[in-house]
């Protein structure tokens, strides 16, 4: 779960790191009386989901609380990767003298939490990260140590982070550290971080994203929860206990597992066709979960045939069947299923499917490559 | 001849709600020796004939505990496996799914300094075919033979060991290893375990995208494999940046991606199978080539 600039900043200053003055706005006016309060200059910064809100026209600079105002006319309602802007973030503008990159995130070969540092910031770092990977000092502290202050001094000397800042920085580092555990992060980044022209130093921008499995013991930052327009069915699905994924094919796929789920998704491209979407109805399935899944693949448009893959272990065919023939008897879906049951009691769900409207297969490879020929034959 | 799991194993259960109890009781079906469970505040009473124990360390004094499968909750399944860590159990093997990535990263740091072994979290177990097996897969897709089977998936594993046991290929262990981009076993450590057992004859290795761990695999083989191995990979038509059910399966930027695991696979001298249904071909090929 991400969450937006004004709140990861709010999150950030709690702890002690130092933040530009800033209040949030959802119109123009109220852009305008935060430039005047704050003081001029100020920055107008969109508040969305998505990186590269600068390049898309998100940020501007405001030298009167009337262009403050301007701007934010502009930007509220701005689409920006699909998504629509409904807050801004009115902040008083930093004198910039350097920008640096401080960021965590987890280092899944390590299995360690990776600090990184570098004095090469603003820009994308993901590119310095590829072209330039010297220039990115990193630190993979102990979690039961934490970050100490030995390794964030030797993260600022091995970034080349000026004499007079060294402290302030690494001590801005351990501070990052213990948000990023404190709040369960997957990633935390201040990016830039600004050194400004009197020597302090403030974030520019901050980054935050929750694992959405700690949730449970983040209560107040799950109130920042939001969901996007095309995050709607994926979130109704988990709600319902499985996975699911949209994606831009014609064959809607329903299977259980993860893995064999997406072994599916590869079959149906085998067979020259494109999947509509990802579904893992996950372990021993009853009659109502493959009911509710069929009805969410139905949902969608562009699906115009439907594989449902099973191999039966915990979930059984029989329970797999009847929520089929369910959905067949309520719904009368005009899209074609095709379907391949193995495993535990296949074959009783195999006697309760003979006769009903849809295609039975024995071997995922020839279920994928039938549900493609139907789903060709109706586009 | 098995690794991780066989004739020592004395099981112990943590969590012996619904779920554990189920499993529990399949698990002893197979034979596996299951000697007690902790079920804290319930020490000294019995449960589905099993001694009952406050803590792990009480357990593994009273019974000779070696080995623990964990049920607990997402919530609490991290304090469980430091539990068993603590109590010097050999090998732990964690079945829930959904355990914060931040509670793993301070389990992964106990690791480093424990001689213990942990599978999963987020997996199926394991199962050394005709002996004993630890966790929830259906034990009718295994049968006993030569081919050591290493997987990040579930449902996919009890697949592909249908189609291996059909073409008469059995196995020595199948370890699933889990979903998770944090777990105790990745691939390339499993792999290691395989390479070692004198049993096994063929190594089938069974990734999909997300993390580096297969292309970690490829290395190792390349410089220490003793037998021939075939890989698969789930996930070669995901698209970037969506997480596909499992919490470990995302290609982020240009990491992770199946293109990059394949090509470190054939780097490696290890055929790539495109679709599970020609693993058997490829491990009769294999067997053969010896």
């Amino acid at each position: 779960m991400k969450l937006h600039e004004f709140q990861a900043k709010q999150v950030l200053a709690r702890a002690g790191v130092a933040i530009p003055e800033g209040r949030t706005a959802a119109t123009p006016e109220q852009a305008e009386a935060a430039a005047i309060a704050l003081g001029l200059p100020v920055v107008v910064k969109a508040q969305v989901h998505v990186g590269g809100r600068g390049k898309a026209g998100g940020v501007k600079l405001a030298k009167t609380a009337a262009e403050a105002k301007a701007h934010a006319t502009a930007i509220l309602g701005m689409d920006i990767k699909g998504l629509t802007v409904r807050t801004i973030y009115v902040e008083r503008a930093a004198k910039i003298a350097k920008e640096l990159y401080l960021g965590i995130t987890i280092d899944r070969d390590r299995r360690r939490a990776v600090v990184m540092l570098s004095t090469v910031g603003g820009m994308d770092i993901e590119e310095v990260a590829a072209t330039q990977p010297g220039k990115i000092a990193r630190s993979w502290p102990d979690p039961t140590l934490g970050l100490r202050a030995y390794a964030a001094r030797a993260l600022c000397f091995e970034a080349g982070v000026p004499e007079a800042q060294r402290e302030g920085v690494a001590t801005i580092a351990r501070k990052l550290y213990d948000v990023f555990r404190a709040t369960d992060a997957m990633t935390i980044e201040i990016n830039p971080l600004f050194i400004q022209e009197d020597g302090t130093v403030v974030a520019g921008d901050a980054k935050l994203e929750v694992d959405d499995n700690a949730l449970y013991r983040q209560p107040e930052l799950a109130t920042y929860k939001e969901i996007a327009p095309d995050e709607e069915q994926e979130e109704r699905a988990k709600a319902l206990g499985f996975s699911y994924v949209q994606l831009d094919g014609t064959v809607g796929i329903i299977g259980n597992g993860a893995g064999l789920v997406m072994s599916t998704l590869d079959a149906v491209k085998n067979a020259g066709g494109s999947a509509a979407n990802f579904l893992d109805v996950g372990g021993g399935a009853k009659e109502s979960v493959v009911k509710a899944a069929l009805e969410i693949v139905l949902a969608n448009p562009k699906v115009k045939a439907i594989f449902i893959n099973i191999f039966g272990g915990i979930t059984r065919g029989d329970e797999v069947a009847k929520g089929i023939l369910a959905v067949l008897r309520d719904t009368k879906p005009k899209v074609p299923l095709v379907i391949r049951l193995s495993g535990t009691e296949a074959e009783a769900g195999r006697a309760l499917l003979e006769g009903a409207p849809l295609v039975s297969r024995a071997t995922m490879d020839d279920a994928a490559a039938e549900a493609v020929r139907l789903a060709a034959s109706r586009t | 001849m098995s690794v991780l799991v066989g004739t020592q194993t004395r099981l112990l259960i943590q969590g012996l709600g619904r779920e554990g109890a189920f499993h529990t009781a399949r698990m002893i079906e197979y034979g596996t020796a299951v000697v007690g469970a902790a079920k804290p505040g319930k020490g000294g009473t019995v449960q589905d004939g099993l001694p009952l124990f406050d803590t792990v360390a009480q357990a593994v004094a009273a019974t000779g505990a070696n080995t623990s499968i964990i049920f607990v909750p997402a919530a609490g399944a991290a304090d469980a496996i430091l539990e068993a860590l603590d109590a010097k159990i050999a090998v732990v093997v964690a079945i829930t799914e959904g355990i914060a990535v931040h509670e793993m990263l301070t389990v992964a740091a106990m690791l480093e300094r424990s001689a213990s072994v942990l599978i999963g979290p987020n997996c199926p177990g394991l199962i050394s075919p005709g002996t004993a097996k630890i966790g929830i897969m259906p034990a009718e897709n295994f049968s006993t033979g030569p081919v050591g089977f290493v997987s990040r998936s579930g449902t996919l594993t009890y697949e592909i060991a249908d189609l291996l046991t059909k073409a008469g290929l059995g196995q020595t262990t199948c370890i699933g290893i889990g979903g998770d981009p944090i777990i105790g076993l990745p691939t390339p450590d499993a792999v290691r375990y395989l390479n070692e057992d004198p049993a096994t004859e063929v190594i089938v290795i069974v990734g999909e995208i997300g993390g580096s761990a297969e292309e970690r695999a490829a290395e190792y083989m390349q410089a220490f494999g003793k037998k021939p191995a075939v890989a698969f990979i789930a996930g070669r038509s995901a698209p970037a940046g969506k997480r596909m059910g499992h919490a470990g399966a995302i290609v982020s930027g240009n990491s992770g991606t199946a293109a990059s695991k394949v090509a470190a696979f054939e780097a490696a001298g290890i055929p790539v199978a495109t679709a599970p249904s020609e693993i058997p071909a490829l491990v009769k090929k294999a067997l053969a080539g010896r």
